[in-house]
């Protein structure tokens, strides 16, 4: 999770108030956003969302009701998709079923009208730097799933883009090799230094892959950040919710001052204190997220007053490398709290034990909207 | 063989023996010397003679060759229009008027031959009195009529194809910088090439069946092979439309096993480099 450097000063894709509806419905909701030269930007959001259709206007299949699309400072409105300096990976891979490998590769240089030779020579390269030399007169219904994702990005590679527009390059792959995949993928971005749009659904395989995450909701862009700001610092409900899991308490602000906040959630005995300030209105409704990672659970009564609760342990489920409590407090409310196992012998909680949550002031987020 | 008791056994046989039966029965007396067609020559039998005839009678050669010619004309012009009209129906969404043409162009399969017929014919002498073409009525108007009808068919089967077809594969081919034109010929024609042929195949036996139609719109020099045994029938049946019928069913039987093999054993090959896929994966 590495934040990539990116320089912000080379804006490569600028999508300027851009919406689309299709009959009453709006799948792209006023999407404004600027995506810069080089960097892995995934746009992250539940089915429905608009990406794909961001995706595919970008690609230049659909275009936008209203609004305008500019690559690399060019208005891409008239442009039909096969003169545009993009290539695409589809989520199917699109792989053409009655050619080979090789000639799968070929097919876009060929439509450049460039010598045999050439061709030859790019393919056997791009075929190199994928591992699939071996597979070159192979037709793809001869090859695993794994394979086929190595020859749709090869065959979207070769033309030598400076943006790769990727729907869910992963999606197809079982668990163990998406984590590799995931790895090569970063790898190849970095070496060969295209610009790469990703649409996901999957907020790990974005969390991983991505410089910058556009979180979308019904057509509409609610956040872009980096892994690490969407994650511990959610402008919203959704995004809070959306992004891992999270315990969210809804409250009223009973203290704002600049340097700390106290919050009076009605599911918590004790106030919530937050070691920093917040802009909202004073008496506003927020909603205090608190991640299950950041809740620390004891036997014994933890020192201080504040950001604190009691409860009783009700189902825990052990995944090996942490396990997860539900936890109901006094109130009646569930609290979802992870605890790494670090130790083999440790004495585990177990289920019925009175135990005590508390967590450091600046873990919570406070969210208005 | 597990036994499949005599219930389902003898329906088995009672239903070959109606599919097979007559077609059976007509091979055997074609190879009967007698000249009554039903009473059995065990004297002279069996014999090729009337298979012999057949090839000195030139009535049949020539009606045979304008039916080849008529039902290949067909199948190719069926396959064309047919395609056009699948792929604007499947690929263009709503339009103004689709509703009109997906019916139309499939009305010919629920129309009466009689009535697409007559309708054909009076269209044909309206327009050689308006325009002077078609000049008579002969081979180009039995190809057109049939190429109507025909086109109804294929239509369907080409439309089913691209029902099933990955939008994305064409989408690809744009995206990697094909022109549609280009797109259409290297991506789309090549995967659908497979319901074309079979759709080739089916207006050419569409064409070389029909009779029904024939008759309105052929001219006095043009009669198909269906016409002629019709025609022949109706004064009696000889013994030689036996031996024609004979050797029409075992060109379509040919044609059958032939394609059906194939098909299997393409099948097979795909099934196996599937397999071989599977197990290379890491």
């Amino acid at each position: 999770m590495a934040e990539k450097s990116v320089d912000r000063s080379s804006e490569y894709v600028r999508i300027e108030g851009v919406t689309r509806r299709f009959g009453d419905f709006v799948a792209v909701d006023n999407v404004s956003l600027s995506i810069y030269k080089g960097e892995i930007f995934c746009l992250l959001g539940g089915s429905g969302c608009g990406k794909t259709t961001l995706l595919r206007m970008l690609a230049g299949f659909e275009s936008p009701t209203s609004g305008r699309i500019l690559i690399d400072g060019q208005d891409m409105a008239d442009t039909p998709p096969y003169e545009r300096p993009v290539n695409m990976m589809f989520q199917s891979y699109a792989l053409f079923p009655h050619m080979s490998v090789e000639r799968n590769v070929a097919f876009g240089l060929e439509q450049e009208g460039l010598s045999k030779g050439e061709i030859a020579r790019r393919v056997g390269e791009m075929l190199d730097i994928v591992k699939l030399g071996e597979f070159a007169r192979r037709k793809p219904h001869q090859l695993s799933g794994g394979q086929r994702q190595r020859v749709a990005l090869a065959r979207a590679l070769v033309k030598r883009p400076k943006l790769l527009l990727l729907d869910e390059p992963l999606g197809a792959l079982d668990r163990k090799l998406r984590e590799h995949t995931q790895f090569e993928l970063i790898n190849l971005q970095e070496q060969l230094g295209v610009t790469f749009i990703v649409v996901t659904h999957d907020q790990e395989e974005a969390m991983t892959l991505a410089s910058r995450i556009g979180v979308m909701n019904k057509g509409q862009i609610v956040q872009v950040g980096t892994p690490v700001d969407i994650y511990e610092f959610p402008n919203s409900r959704f995004v809070a919710d959306f992004i891992g899991s999270v315990n969210m308490f809804e409250g009223q602000l009973a203290e704002d001052e600049p340097g700390y906040v106290r919050i009076r959630c009605p599911d918590l005995e004790a106030p919530v204190f937050i070691s920093h300030g917040i802009s909202a209105a004073p008496d506003a409704r927020v909603s205090v997220a608190i991640r299950p990672e950041k809740i620390s659970m004891t036997r014994e009564s933890p020192a201080g007053t504040e950001n604190r609760a009691v409860g009783t342990v009700k189902e825990i489920a052990y995944m090996g490398d942490m396990s997860v409590y539900l936890v109901r407090l006094d109130s009646g409310r569930m609290v979802r709290v992870t605890i790494p196992n670090v130790e083999r012998h440790d004495e585990r909680i177990v289920w019925e034990e009175r135990v005590h949550l508390s967590w450091d002031p600046s873990s919570p987020v406070v969210l208005s909207q | 063989m597990k036994s499949r008791g005599w219930f389902r056994n003898s329906a088995l046989a009672l239903g070959m023996a109606f599919l097979y039966v007559p077609i059976l029965t007509m091979i055997f007396f074609s190879f009967n010397n007698s000249k009554l067609v039903t009473v059995w020559d065990s004297a002279n039998s069996p014999t090729l003679k009337w298979y012999g005839l057949l090839f000195e009678n030139q009535q049949i050669l020539g009606a045979a060759w304008v039916s080849i010619k008529v039902a290949a004309l067909t199948a190719s012009g069926a396959v064309v229009l047919g395609t056009l009209a699948g792929l604007v129906l499947v690929r263009f969404g709503a339009f103004r008027g689709r509703a009109m043409l997906s019916a139309m162009t499939t009305a010919p399969l629920v129309m009466p031959e009689v009535i697409t017929g007559l309708s054909l014919l009076l269209l044909f002498v309206a327009l050689e009195q308006l325009t002077g073409w078609p000049a008579g009525r002969g081979v180009l108007t039995i190809t057109i009529a049939h190429i109507t009808f025909a086109m109804a068919y294929v239509t369907v089967i080409i439309q089913s194809r691209l029902a099933g077809f990955d939008d994305s594969l064409e989408e690809a081919a744009l995206d990697l910088g094909a022109r549609p034109a280009r797109v259409f010929f290297s991506i789309t024609l090549p995967l659908i090439l497979p319901a074309i042929i079979s759709g080739w195949l089916l207006a050419f036996t569409l064409s070389w069946d029909d009779v029904v139609i024939a008759q309105f719109v052929a001219g006095p020099s043009s009669s198909t092979l269906p016409m002629v045994i019709f025609s022949k029938v109706r004064l009696g049946v000889s013994p030689d439309i036996n031996a024609l019928a004979t050797i029409m069913v075992l060109i379509v039987a040919l044609g059958v096993v032939v394609s059906t093999l194939f098909m299997r054993r393409q099948e097979r090959q795909r099934l196996r480099e599937e397999q071989m896929a599977r197990a290379g994966e890491p």
